[in-house]
């Protein structure tokens, strides 16, 4: 593949810019073409396919965060660079989340521009291999929770399945509720090392201390209260995987310990001199912008090169609407089963607001109001009056919604005993649950008359 | 038919340097090369802002009105921190299968990177920059071949790395355009 076969439209409204970009980029020998407005822009995409957008994010009569989303939503394989001026860096980041693949601030450094163009190259090399290897999609096994047949979702599974069976570094890169784990699982089920474990831990939620004892693990009396030998994760994962969620929450020295596992595949357990080797593949998600920690430097680089060999992006819920039923059907099934109700399916009404709805807690939030809803269904249909969103906010996290969710469903199963004055079998009955999962219930909610 | 590389000096007085680029080039590029004057306005092409001086501003008054109608190559060169407006810095300019280029020994200096004077490294970067950005002239793009002179250079470290001279194939391409 030579320079010359990539195609690069550099859209700007400086006529200086756009001679000096090209000039540039000719002198590496692309395909070099320019564009000073939208309705140039539009019709150049018309014409042909672009690899590589330089897109001036602040133009004249122009909308550059618009532009990126339109273009992205035509094909998502387009890298846009958006270049910007100082004062613009906010929307610059809007549209990194939008999609973009990086972006690159007014006078630009010569040295950064080569960098920034060198790994977008490298993601549309990897890009094209995985569509080389969508034959072998087809004997990809899944966990079970991912659902949906939209282009993006294939796309996931795609990279999914080119990069499982490489001993490959990936990062998975998604808002919260988006499935990362199941992808890692997904990863983990369909690689070489799938007869060993796969070990997550947890980054968000540990403090530096407790996070190094999970990890490395402690000899007995290593400090105080550790009155035995602890075996760490990274040793139970030998041979199989670690999974880091929320990568982006471990402290400075955290990240320069890991770094040094990495690295050397070697550790001690806590109040031990003696190393360990280890052999493990090493994946990570987040749900941060890592890039611009790093430029912040509240991020190692170092460690995110080596934690981000290869990305994979899970879009939101409300980028892939179309999966939304299949997802609606797929928890209603699992959710009577368990509950052991006899809720047939979602009305088409219920259906229309469901995907229509903007799930800003993506999978995860349309799970819990799937089951909710066949907690209080007991009908033949889930229709409208059995939905409630009351998880809606900006950026949701795991334990309010989990909190919320059980809020609800205490109060209701609560209510129920009490208007029942606590006959179980009747209880049972109207909240269309077997006996046993209303006791564990009971139990689980600690609820009493 | 490049018949001659004109090498026209903006305010820069190193006279052994010339006198070396003069010959290493004639020798590289097996054409002949003159040292011509030419008034060039560089206060126009000052940046108050940036201290720095505008390249292709300085490039388009050195082409302008070219001797011998076209059919020679020229080489501006000068001392200057240049700069492209969207760049934060060059190295130098140059056009494309066109008339000129413009390197500048600011960058090249190991002083500016905080060393010693070092006059042959000096020589040896500016020579590879002249080379380089002529060879862009010929129509020349950046070359893989890593020893190549026609090899891209992001820091100063990567010029030393490379070799003053052309590789096979950029130099096949020059012969077949001049
Ligand atoms: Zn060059
Ligand atoms: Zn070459």
């Amino acid at each position: 593949m030579s320079n010359k076969d990539i195609n690069i439209l550099i859209v700007d409204d400086e006529y200086s810019v756009r001679d000096s970009l090209s000039q540039w980029f000719k002198a590496d020998g692309f395909t070099v073409d320019t564009a000073e407005n939208a309705t140039e822009a539009f019709q150049k995409f018309k014409k042909r396919k672009w690899d590589i957008v330089l897109l001036d994010i602040k133009m004249p009569g122009m909308d550059g965060i618009e532009f990126n989303r339109h273009i992205l939503s035509v094909d998502k394989s387009i890298i846009v660079i958006i270049v910007t001026a100082y004062a613009t860096v906010e929307s610059a980041v809007e549209a990194i989340k939008d999609g973009a693949f990086d972006y690159i601030s007014k006078p630009l450094d010569p040295e950064y521009l080569t960098h920034v163009i060198r790994n977008a190259l490298e993601k549309r090399e990897l890009a094209k291999e995985n569509v080389q290897l969508k034959a072998r999609l087809t004997d990809l096994s899944t966990p079970d929770d991912i659902v949906g047949n939209s282009p993006q979702l294939r796309q996931v599974l795609k990279m999914v399945a080119s990069v499982a069976k490489t001993d490959s570094t990936v990062m998975i890169r998604g808002e919260s509720g988006t499935g990362k784990e199941l992808i890692a699982r997904a990863i983990h089920a369909n690689s070489v090392r799938k007869y060993a474990p796969i070990i997550t831990i947890n980054c968000g939620g540990m403090t530096e201390t407790l996070l190094e004892s999970e990890l490395f693990g402690h000899e007995k009396g290593a400090f105080t209260g550790a009155d035995r030998l602890r075996i760490g994760k990274l040793e139970r994962a030998n041979k199989g995987t670690v999974f880091f969620d929320e990568i982006g929450n471990i402290s400075e020295k955290m990240q320069m310990d890991l770094l040094r596992v990495l690295e050397t595949k070697q550790f001690t357990r806590l109040g031990s001199d003696k190393s360990i080797e280890v052999d493990f593949r090493v994946l990570s998600a987040t749900n941060k912008n890592l890039e611009h920690a790093v430029k912040r430097g509240e991020f190692r680089e170092d460690l995110y090169f080596r934690l981000n060999v290869v990305t994979i992006d899970i879009p939101p819920l409300r980028e892939r609407k179309e999966d939304i039923p299949l997802l609606c059907r797929h928890f209603l099934n699992k959710y009577t089963q368990s509950m052991s109700k006899s809720i047939s399916d979602i009305t088409p009404e219920a259906m229309e607001i469901l995907v229509n709805y903007e799930w800003h807690g993506n999978i995860r939030e349309l799970r819990n109001v799937i089951e909710r809803a066949v907690v209080v269904c007991d009908e033949e249909n889930i229709s409208s009056k059995h939905l409630s969103f009351p998880f809606h906010s900006g950026d949701t996290s795991v334990t309010t919604n989990g909190n919320s969710l059980e809020a609800t469903e205490k109060n209701q199963i609560h209510r129920i005993l009490q208007q029942t004055g606590w006959q179980i079998s009747k209880a049972a009955e109207i909240l269309k649950i077997d006996r046993t999962t209303l006791y564990n219930k009971i139990k689980k909610y600690n609820l009493s008359k | 038919m490049t018949r001659s590389i004109c090498v026209i000096p903006i305010e820069f007085q190193d006279q052994s340097l010339i006198k070396s680029l003069r010959r290493y080039l004639a020798q590289t590029f097996e054409v002949q090369v003159d040292i011509r004057n030419k008034k060039i306005d560089t206060a126009r092409a000052y940046d108050q802002y940036r201290n720095q001086y505008h390249s292709s501003d300085l490039l388009k008054q050195l082409i302008d009105d070219p001797p011998d109608k076209g059919a020679c190559k020229i080489l501006g060169l000068c001392k200057f921190d240049l700069f492209i407006p969207i760049f934060t810095y060059v190295f130098g300019e140059a056009q494309l299968n066109g008339l000129g280029a413009l390197v500048s020994t600011h960058r090249l200096e190991s002083e500016f990177y905080g060393g010693h004077e070092d006059h042959e490294l000096l020589k040896e970067r500016l020579i590879k920059e002249a080379n380089h950005e002529l060879g862009h002239t010929f129509g020349l793009v950046h070359c893989k071949n890593a020893g190549c002179v026609m090899n891209f250079s992001t820091y100063v470290e990567d010029i030393d790395e490379k070799n003053i001279l052309f590789c096979n194939e950029c130099t096949a391409i020059i012969k077949q355009k001049r």
